[in-house]
């Protein structure tokens, strides 16, 4: 048994707990202490990570790198890995080295700080890895506590809403999700996701239908299990209606509490879906497909518009975010290879693209402290390299090809195309809407005369913040230059995920057929 | 060679002769001076006995005609009991010299509402029952009124005493209803007349008793009492009425259900669901507009028996076994928050303002943090301690068939913890404002920090309270 999985996810808990323990005092020497632990301890997770991508073989569609304990009665303690996960782990430990180089200029409780970021990163990746219910659920939600200090303690004006807000809304969602585990542990009897004899994977829950308070609920059992799920997962993901929080959680997070939000946090809904939605719940996944297209497709077009009307940079980037996560579950819930595969592409490239332009927001908001649209303008004729990065991920953004935002969403809209063709007419014009919102964006802040008074002086990018930036835009181009190096590593997993979808729902096989 | 009898109820006798010894010494000697001496010497005593009842196991015994059991169960609240009042001794001592109010019979009525807690868990009869629950509450009401001179404290112990006393009569006249349709005061004796249909009378004798109880284990809508006797009494008085006599009532509720009522499990379900929906939601809504952190326990307890007393309607072994391990951490988790509450003061005046918790993280990183997590488990987010106890029992009340009342909890849980989070909302993120003092003895940090460490630690096996638990639970239900 190999505990490399273990290592990846609490070397920076481990180190969080030194920094505690040991970093004492406020000086500048200990700041920059605990600015440097807590980056060597995520590159050390990053460069572990790379030997778990090095020895994870994508032909094997079962969970490798399986790690098994005891743990409280009836429960193990089980982490592993396979095709669908193993790029989240990934995509973890790559951007946590970069967000933690981003907030090197924090001041305030430095190294509170960096013990919140790591603790989060732990946590993050305990949810990619977990292979028991109930350690899935200790690590999605225990999450929440860290993100919500983030916000809380170093955020802006109004954090405290925010942060309320966010904690409120993403509880309420799980706790509803945690009766419905307890719910499968009773029927199934194991906590076991994955990976051994008696799992939930291969568990049939039952999908009679049945009445529950008059209501005839197609599906039964099912049905009512991928609402409590999809509770959850839906607040995570965002989804339109339940994506409120994420605007004001973005706009008053810090800049590192942005990235990881819109990076990685917001994957865990989708993340979720495939994990548990598609595989454990077919038959109530199939009836409610056009539930979630409809609302994916909604998403799509109505926060476009609703980023085309902000004033505030990150309230505009998340609502991009939300749009985009509406291709994400569009993609999923199509039950086909492209779209499986488009909405897990689309997830890890928007991982390093809204990532991005969360830092390019941070970078002038580091100088100017603010983040309205109006305070800017001509950019260009002063930052130089800043306006080629910024355009650059506007681009990636929009779907530029050649950039991974053109893969993922181009996937994900030929995987609903053969599905339902009107969702797929309507998700489309949302592609040119992302294209009028950033365009119009880069337009108002980087092009026209530099007139501001504040913005003569504005000094282009440092050397630390274009090395930032600089693995990025790398990650960006390999992937829409050459997607095969994600599709080759989630594609067996996701086939397999896909037979087994079709064995256990016979109808959606017929209609695809017809 | 000692009479069976005798050998059973031997920890209680001991424990009386100890409260005895205690007062006539007292009162020999230095009177209140010796208070210091006398309160550890009794929470050594507590923790001894625990050790002893803890560690003996052995056979299920019963003594004087089935009227004391001596069960695994009974042992386990025994403990949980002797355990949690020795540390709420400890940590309040402090407190109480330096506010005047080490009057050496404190520590001689805690130990005589411990041996009526002890009784309580162990009864086997109405009447066993009812002696039990009286030298408790008698015990409680006068220490709820220890401090004479302050007209709060004085309110707070009559108001306890005059709804203590009805509720011990509610109690009172279901358990004469009881006995007049079944014959027999002895839980065994009436679980055998219960036949196929239970007569009426009989079930309006249940609800009463369980009524009775409700008052005592704080359930709403039975829980008026307890914000302002909370919040009256002196805090260490308030630290010890939130947990010790809390899980004694629990115990003996479940013992009145299962050893009495066991065969009927569908009738008092529905009543104690009903109460655990009332509790959870009342403690959790009610909650939201206090700024007084004793009330703001207050209706987290009475949150939290909701979330027991769930355990408890499930009607099975696992629901006990949930109650009991939810009961064992509450309590825990009560003693670290109460070690903190009883060292706020300003200029030397207990304060209990949340308020004064402004920028609190600035002055004390670690306790903040300690509360910090102290507040996030009594809020039931993992990855504390607080969360396994809302997950068992959670899955008790599915295990059940009462997914209604799962639901329902989640959704009290949600609303619940938007107060813990304020108080952590104050601590980090408030605004500078009138500052705090926190002066605490080494015992009070070790509670809080200890405490915090365990609710932190727990995650990796529970300290192994669920087997203990699991047994306990299979020797009431059977």
């Amino acid at each position: 048994m190999s505990y490399l999985l273990s290592f990846i996810t609490f070397v920076p808990a481990v180190a969080a707990g030194v920094m505690a323990l040991f970093l004492r005092g406020d000086s500048l020497a200990a700041q920059n202490n605990a600015r440097w632990l807590a980056l060597a301890a995520s590159l050390v997770s990053l460069i572990a990570s790379l030997f778990l991508l090095a020895g994870f073989d994508p032909a094997n569609t079962g969970f490798q790198f399986v790690e098994e304990a005891d743990w409280i009665v009836g429960l193990k303690y089980r982490m592993g890995v396979d095709g669908i996960s193993v790029l989240f782990v990934l995509l973890t430990t790559f951007l946590m080295p970069i967000t933690i180089a981003a907030c090197w200029g924090v001041t305030d409780r430095v190294k509170d700080y960096m013990i919140a970021f790591l603790l989060l990163e732990t946590l993050m990746l305990g949810v990619f890895c977990a292979l028991d219910l109930v350690l899935f659920y200790l690590f999605f939600e225990a999450g929440l506590i860290p993100m919500f200090l983030i916000i809380g303690i170093w955020g802006g004006k109004d954090r405290i809403y925010a942060a309320f807000k966010f904690f409120l809304y993403t509880f309420l969602g799980s706790v509803l999700m945690l009766v419905a585990m307890v719910t499968m542990y009773f029927l199934a009897g194991t906590t076991c996701i994955g990976g051994c004899e008696v799992s939930l994977l291969t568990t049939d829950f039952p999908s009679e239908t049945m009445g529950v308070l008059g209501f005839t609920v197609p599906g039964g059992v099912q049905t009512l299990l991928w609402l409590a799920f999809f509770a959850s997962f839906a607040v995570k993901m965002p989804m339109w209606p339940v994506h409120t929080w994420l605007p004001d959680a973005h706009v008053q997070a810090p800049t590192a509490g942005s990235v990881v939000l819109a990076a990685i946090l917001l994957k865990m809904g989708g993340y979720g879906f495939l994990r548990f939605s598609l595989p454990m719940f077919p038959v109530a996944s199939d009836l409610l497909a056009p539930l979630v297209f409809w609302m994916s497709a909604i998403a799509i077009v109505y926060t476009s518009l609703v980023a085309l009307a902000q004033s505030d940079m990150k309230k505009l980037i998340a609502y991009s975010s939300i749009a985009h996560m509406g291709y994400v579950t569009m993609g999923i819930f199509t039950a086909n290879q492209q779209g499986i595969d488009g909405a897990i592409f689309q997830m890890i490239s928007h991982g390093f693209i809204s990532g991005a332009l969360f830092l390019c927001v941070g970078v002038i908001y580091d100088r100017m402290h603010t983040r309205e649209i109006d305070a800017y303008g001509g950019l260009v004729t002063r930052m130089p390299a800043y306006a080629l990065i910024f355009m650059f991920f506007t681009m990636a953004n929009v779907g530029l090809p050649g950039t991974s935002g053109f893969v993922g969403e181009f996937l994900t809209l030929m995987g609903i195309f053969q599905v339902n063709t009107w969702v797929a007419a309507v998700a489309t014009s949302g592609v040119i809407l992302s294209a009028a919102y950033a365009l119009w964006l880069f337009r108002r802040v980087a092009f026209g005369a530099l007139v501001k008074e504040g913005l003569m002086t504005i000094q282009d990018m440092t050397r630390r913040e274009r090395a930032i930036f600089a693995p990025l835009v790398v990650m960006t181009l390999l992937l829409g230059i050459y997607p095969s190096v994600v599709t080759d590593i989630i594609g067996p997993s996701v086939g397999a995920l896909i037979t087994d979808y079709r064995a256990a729902v016979p109808t959606a096989l017929e209609l695809a057929q017809q | 060679m000692m009479p069976v009898d005798f050998a059973t109820v031997l920890p209680e006798v001991l424990l009386a002769v100890f409260a005895m010894a205690a007062l006539l010494g007292a009162v020999y000697t230095g009177k209140d001076a010796v208070t210091g001496l006398l309160t550890w010497a009794t929470a050594g005593v507590f923790v001894a006995m625990a050790l002893w009842i803890g560690l003996s196991g052995g056979e299920d015994r019963s003594a004087f005609g089935g009227m004391f059991i001596d069960d695994a169960f009974a042992r386990f609240a025994k403990v949980t009991i002797l355990l949690s009042a020795a540390a709420v001794l400890l940590i309040s001592q402090d407190y109480m010299a330096r506010r005047d109010l080490d009057r050496f019979e404190y520590p001689v009525l805690v130990v005589l509402a411990v041996i009526g807690m002890m009784m309580m868990v162990s009864s086997g009869d109405l009447m066993a029952l009812y002696m039990g629950l009286e030298l408790q509450s008698l015990a409680l009401y006068v220490v709820a009124a220890i401090r004479r001179d302050s007209a709060k404290s004085t309110e707070a112990g009559l108001k306890y005493f005059v709804l203590g006393a009805l509720s011990s009569g509610l109690l009172l006249y279901g358990a004469s209803l009881v006995y007049g349709f079944a014959g027999t005061t002895l839980f065994s004796g009436i679980l055998t007349t219960l036949g196929d249909d239970v007569p009426l009378g009989l079930l309006f004798g249940l609800v009463f008793m369980i009524a009775g109880l409700a008052f005592k284990v704080s359930a709403a809508p039975f829980h008026m009492w307890t914000p302002d006797v909370y919040e009256g009494a002196p805090t260490p008085v308030t630290a010890f009425l939130a947990t010790a006599p809390k899980v004694a009532a629990m115990a003996l509720m479940a013992r009145l259900v299962h050893d009495a009522f066991g065969g009927v499990p569908g009738d008092w379900g529905q009543v104690l669901a009903a109460l655990a929906v009332a509790s959870m939601f009342w403690g959790a809504v009610a909650a939201i507009g206090q700024r007084d952190i004793k009330r703001l326990m207050a209706y987290s307890s009475i949150a939290h028996m909701g979330f027991a007393l769930m355990g408890l309607a499930a009607g099975t072994a696992g629901g006990v076994q949930a109650m009991l391990v939810y009961m064992a951490i509450y309590v825990t988790m009560n003693v670290g928050t109460f070690a903190f509450i009883l060292s706020m003061e300003r200029d030397g005046v207990p304060v209990t303002d949340i308020d004064g918790l402004n920028q609190y993280s600035k002055a004390e990183p670690l306790k903040a943090l300690a509360m910090l997590i102290l507040l996030f488990s009594l809020a039931g987010v993992p990855p504390m301690l607080g969360f396994f106890g809302k997950f068992y029992v959670l899955k008790a009340a599915v295990d059940g068939g009462m997914t209604w009342l799962a639901i329902a909890g989640a959704v009290a849980s949600v609303i619940g913890a938007f107060y813990y989070l304020r108080i952590v909302f104050y601590m980090y993120f408030g605004r500078e404002g009138a500052r705090i003092d926190t002066r605490m003895m080494p015992v009070q940090w070790t509670a809080l920090v200890g405490v915090a460490a365990l609710m932190l630690l727990g995650i990796i096996n529970l300290f192994g309270i669920e087997p203990a638990a699991a047994l306990a639970a299979a020797s009431l239900v059977n």
